[in-house]
């Protein structure tokens, strides 16, 4: 059940180093809030998902709290790739490669309620290198139905996933509306999750479009107005708390694979 | 010249998955022009999106206050994409081979890229789903390659290529594309320089024409609403 917390809080209570955390959320619905709370605790060794990266992305990058990125398509609209976080995000992209290119399109389908329950694997009609070349190094399945080839690729299954939303009432139960994107899907399919919120109201009201995410799959609501803008202070706050926490000044992590097994050595730590 | 000719041909009632870039000002020049009645699809889940200006990313809420209706994206892909209710899907690309597959991951090895590209986004979903697949890309040696460094994308449907030069469809027996028109000022000799495969021109290669006046201004109107226009 959701408990309503500070947005520091859930994130020290939920956010573990070495975690698989997807933020997601489209233009109005980016959690940038969170994001920039999680640099500001200094996590570090986050596998990072995200349909499309965005700044908030280059900032934990570039703050260097990401080891892996897994996303669907690498850019910032008008933006393209910023400047030096972005710089690390194509040398963390170089790095793993591996975990992205033609298929591993992260978009949410076939993600189930969590908790006990086995990931789903998602049948996909695609072909091309990705789906029998590289991806998923061993963790897909391939199968020809009505002769057609398919591609059952393991869902993604966040430690944490965190949105951002409009409204939640008082007991937890938050709405969103605009593009949905897929955060209903990384809410349900994440071990724990974070919903950082406009406002806290009486009582939702229905809105055309909207959906409902029932306090009791949501671990924990914060209020964050304003939770989806970027806010360049607010990193530079969080990299004076860094060093005066004795990390000294962030620096991007060694780029190194996951999976040291599939390593070709790109990472130059073998 | 890239986008008026692509806008010319969607047909008015033509559903169109729609990327940011060239793809989203063909579709809304080809609205603004003779078919005002095409569907715009934008994979971030707005269905029947009536911008009026160009929207800067495909999560602008532009789309989102004029769409018909606004859905997930696993319903965008999984109950509209891949149930075949598109007929036009636009794709980019960093690379195209002479059977319209395309690369939009790596440029070099897998493993040890030259560069790392973006990535395919929804692409792989869209070339297998759509019934054509119209690709926008400049036609150079870079892009235009015998031998693909990576297939992102499988080109079976893809029906139009259009390029800075002219435009290429598939042969209906062989799939391999070839050149059908030429943009004015530009020779079939101009095509092949810039084609890294052997290019194969139709016998009955035309001349696309020129942007008309009404397109002109169509086109001059989304930009200007758009301030520069040219988002991706």
């Amino acid at each position: 059940v959701a408990e309503i917390v500070s947005l520091g809080d859930a994130v020290e209570g939920l956010v573990r180093d070495g975690d698989v955390v997807a933020l997601e959320g489209f233009t109005h619905l980016i959690p940038h809030a969170a994001g920039h709370e999680i640099v500001r605790r200094g996590r570090r060794d986050l596998a990072l998902i995200r349909m499309t990266p965005d700044v908030v992305y280059d900032q934990l990058i570039g703050m260097g709290c990401a080891r892996k990125l897994v996303f669907s398509w690498g850019g910032n609209p008008r933006r393209r790739l910023a400047a030096p976080p972005a710089r690390r995000r194509r040398e963390l992209l170089a790095a793993t490669a591996r975990a992205r290119g033609t298929f591993p399109r992260w978009d949410g389908g076939g993600v189930r309620r969590r908790r006990g329950q086995p990931p789903v694997r998602r049948p996909a009609r695609v072909r091309g290198d990705g789906a029998r070349r590289t991806h998923f190094h061993g963790r897909s399945d391939h199968m020809s139905v009505h002769g057609e080839e398919l591609a059952a690729v393991p869902a993604h299954r966040p430690d944490v996933g965190v949105i951002h939303a409009q409204q939640a009432d008082r007991v937890g139960n938050v709405q969103l509306w605009g593009i949905p994107g897929v955060q209903k899907e990384v809410v349900l399919a994440s071990q724990r999750s974070i919903a950082t919120v406009e406002e806290i109201v009486d009582v939702l009201e229905p809105r055309p479009g909207g959906v409902v995410l029932p306090g009791w799959v949501v671990d924990a609501v914060a209020v964050a107005p304003g939770g989806s803008l970027v806010r360049a202070r607010v990193l530079r706050a969080g990299q004076r708390l860094l060093r005066a926490l004795g990390r000294g000044q962030p620096r991007p992590r060694p780029l190194h694979c996951v999976d040291a097994a599939a390593c070709a050595g790109h990472c130059g730590r073998r | 010249m890239m986008a008026v000719e692509a806008a010319r041909w969607l047909h008015d009632g033509a559903v169109c998955f729609v990327g940011i870039g060239l793809p989203s000002l063909a579709c809304n020049l080809a609205r603004a022009t003779h078919a005002p009645r095409c569907v715009l699809i934008y994979e971030s889940g707005t269905i029947g999106a009536k911008p009026e200006h160009l929207p800067l990313s495909i999560g602008d809420g532009e789309l989102a206050e004029t769409a018909d209706a606004v859905v997930s994206v696993p319903e965008i892909f999984s109950y509209w994409l891949q149930a075949g209710r598109v007929d036009v899907g636009f794709l980019g690309a960093a690379q195209i081979d002479r059977f319209g597959n395309l690369n939009s991951t790596v440029i070099g090895e897998y493993e040890h890229p030259r560069v790392r590209l973006p990535g395919g986004g929804g692409a792989p979903e869209i070339a297998r789903s759509c019934r054509d697949v119209f690709v926008m890309l400049r036609q150079s040696r870079r892009a235009f390659v015998e031998q693909l460094d990576f297939r992102s994308s499988v080109g079976e449907r893809v029906s139009l290529v259009v390029t800075d030069l002219g435009v290429l469809e598939p042969d209906p027996v062989s799939r391999e594309l070839v050149l059908t028109h030429i943009h004015r000022g530009v020779s079939a000799d101009d095509a092949r320089a810039a084609t890294g495969w052997e290019l194969q021109v139709a016998p009955d290669l035309r001349e696309t024409e020129c942007p008309s006046r009404e397109e002109l201004v169509a086109l001059r109107a989304l930009k200007t609403a758009s301030g520069d226009g040219d988002g991706r």
